[in-house]
């Protein structure tokens, strides 16, 4: 028996020969969210009715001839912080309640615009301020392969929602990890374009110079169809994949290395060695500030973050849940000068990384330092010590968000448990296509994970 | 403004606004600012970029 389509690339392939439906695909997703969602919570809203009429609307214009393109009929979710038009836009949190979007954000309108079956809005981590989604309104989302761990987050319903085989693929954002850092937990592979290629218009934001949108799939390829639809291209066939021998990546290390999990460490290294027998020139560099990433980091999405949640602290402080609340307060005290700092910093970070680009074709680190995280866990052990979860989530992850860099994360490996391990790759600014081709070059020799 | 000073400020602040859960993760952020503030690329009107070793100075808090 022939296994079953799971990407976006094979689901269309069996819409356009015939062999199902839009209408029977999206019933197989709301199937599985009936059965699954009541213990994952990875859907805030499931949109069952409209999901329905959208792949039966699409059926209709695929058997007329009208095929949109690899998108069409296929059913995806929505990280419910994106505008979707006559639907509530929760960002997990009571402050909005009561809230309906009157139009598509520019990023959902161009997935619908592709065909798109919408089948639902996912649970995040309230505000996308968080890591680990256990802090919503709505309870917090579960990782599919053992519920008593965090899928990821902040976009964890939508990993979870991808892992469990309720959607083909979903839209996430990305201000310090939130594409990556689920995808990584799940075994996914996230893309967070470079930044301003995707619009963040419509999207609830987090913090306005370091959010991306992009998104969660199964695939490069799924991640390279998706990007396209984002950017406003069509998607081109894809070509037969080159081989990986002769690209030159920089492998980071020092900071990004010296607090990793065993079982991460190990999983990444051996996918450096398979690799490098693909005939992958792979060299260690460094960025030199790196251990500056953090204080920058912070200093940039808490100031801004407050700029958009001011009024509502003055105002709805209890709408909050408590430590999302405390975060956001954090961001009120910075004074200007140290902003500007951070500005500064961020600067030198940019420079540093470009720099570490010059010559290679990309970077390869770890996308997550650690295996998913035990739900309601505040430290993890990491080899011989304990770091806290926020931290040690963001650790490899955040920089690209402030240089704009593109980057993906892809599996990499498993540990003994069968958690998913994932590989971070890096790109040159600012545009994602040469990333992308470098991605489906080493996916293959990457792994084994879980996505396929 | 010190880091010191601010902590001050910020903390009082924070127990007068009825925050006093605030503490810690403003202590957090002060350790952040200091190591922001003695970042060896910071500049100063003295004209002086300082690429050498880590600037002192601003480390009242670590």
């Amino acid at each position: 028996m022939p296994a079953e389509p799971r990407t976006i690339a094979e689901i269309a392939r069996a819409l356009e020969s015939g062999k199902t439906t839009s209408e029977a695909i999206t019933e197989q997703c709301l199937d599985r969210i009936a059965e699954r969602n009541p213990s994952l919570n990875a859907f805030i809203t499931v949109l069952a009715d409209e999901a329905r009429a959208q792949a039966r609307e699409a059926d209709r214009e695929m058997r007329a001839g009208r095929r949109r393109g690899p998108l069409h009929g296929v059913p995806i979710s929505l990280k419910d912080l994106f505008d979707l038009r006559g639907t509530a836009t929760t960002a997990a949190s009571r402050v909005r309640r009561g809230h309906v979007a009157r139009a598509d954000a520019p990023a959902v309108s161009r997935l619908r615009a592709a065909g798109a079956v919408f089948v639902g809005k996912t649970n995040l981590h309230e505000f996308a301020l968080g890591t680990t989604n256990e802090e919503s309104a709505f309870g917090p989302a579960r990782h599919p392969l053992d519920p008593k761990r965090s899928p990821g987050g902040s976009s964890g319903g939508s990993a979870a929602s991808v892992l469990a085989g309720m959607a083909y693929a979903s839209l996430g954002s990305d201000t310090g990890g939130s594409i990556r850092i689920p995808s990584a937990a799940c075994g996914l592979v996230g893309l967070k374009p470079a930044f301003g290629e995707v619009s963040t218009e419509g999207v609830v934001p987090l913090s306005t110079t370091l959010d991306h949108v992009g998104p969660i799939c199964r695939s490069v390829e799924d991640a390279s169809i998706l990007y396209s639809i984002l950017r406003g291209f069509a998607p081109s066939p894809r070509a037969p994949q080159e081989a990986p021998r002769g690209l030159t990546l920089g492998v980071l290390r020092g900071y990004f290395t010296a607090v990793l999990d065993p079982q991460v460490a190990a999983a990444f290294d051996s996918a450096c060695a398979r690799l490098q027998r693909q005939g992958v020139r792979l060299d260690d560099v460094d960025i030199p500030h790196a251990s500056d990433i953090a204080p920058i980091y912070l200093h940039i999405v808490l100031s801004e973050a407050a700029v958009y949640h001011a009024m509502t602290l003055e105002t709805r402080p209890d709408d909050y849940t408590p430590n999302v609340r405390l975060r956001l307060e954090m961001g009120r005290y910075i004074l200007a000068e140290d902003y500007g700092r951070a500005l500064r910093g961020r600067e030198v970070l940019t420079r540093e990384v470009d720099a570490a680009l010059e010559g290679r074709d990309g970077l390869l680190l770890p996308a997550l330092a650690v295996p998913a995280t035990k739900l309601g866990a505040s430290d993890v052990r990491v080899g011989a010590s304990e770091e806290p979860v926020r931290n040690i989530t963001l650790r490899l992850t955040q920089l690209f968000n402030l240089t704009g860099h593109p980057a993906l994360t892809m599996p990499c490996g498993v540990t003994t448990e069968g958690l998913p391990v994932g590989a971070q790759l890096v790109g040159h600014r600012p545009r994602t296509p040469p990333m992308l081709d470098v991605a489906g070059a080493i996916e293959p020799y990457c792994g084994p994970g879980t996505s396929r | 403004m010190t880091i010191k000073q601010w902590l001050d400020n910020a903390t009082q602040d924070a127990e007068r606004r009825g925050l006093p859960d605030l503490k810690p993760l403003l202590e957090t952020l002060a350790r952040a600012t200091s190591a922001l503030r003695s970042a060896d690329w910071n500049a100063d009107a003295t004209g002086e970029t300082c690429d050498g070793p880590r600037r002192q100075g601003h480390t009242e808090v670590d």
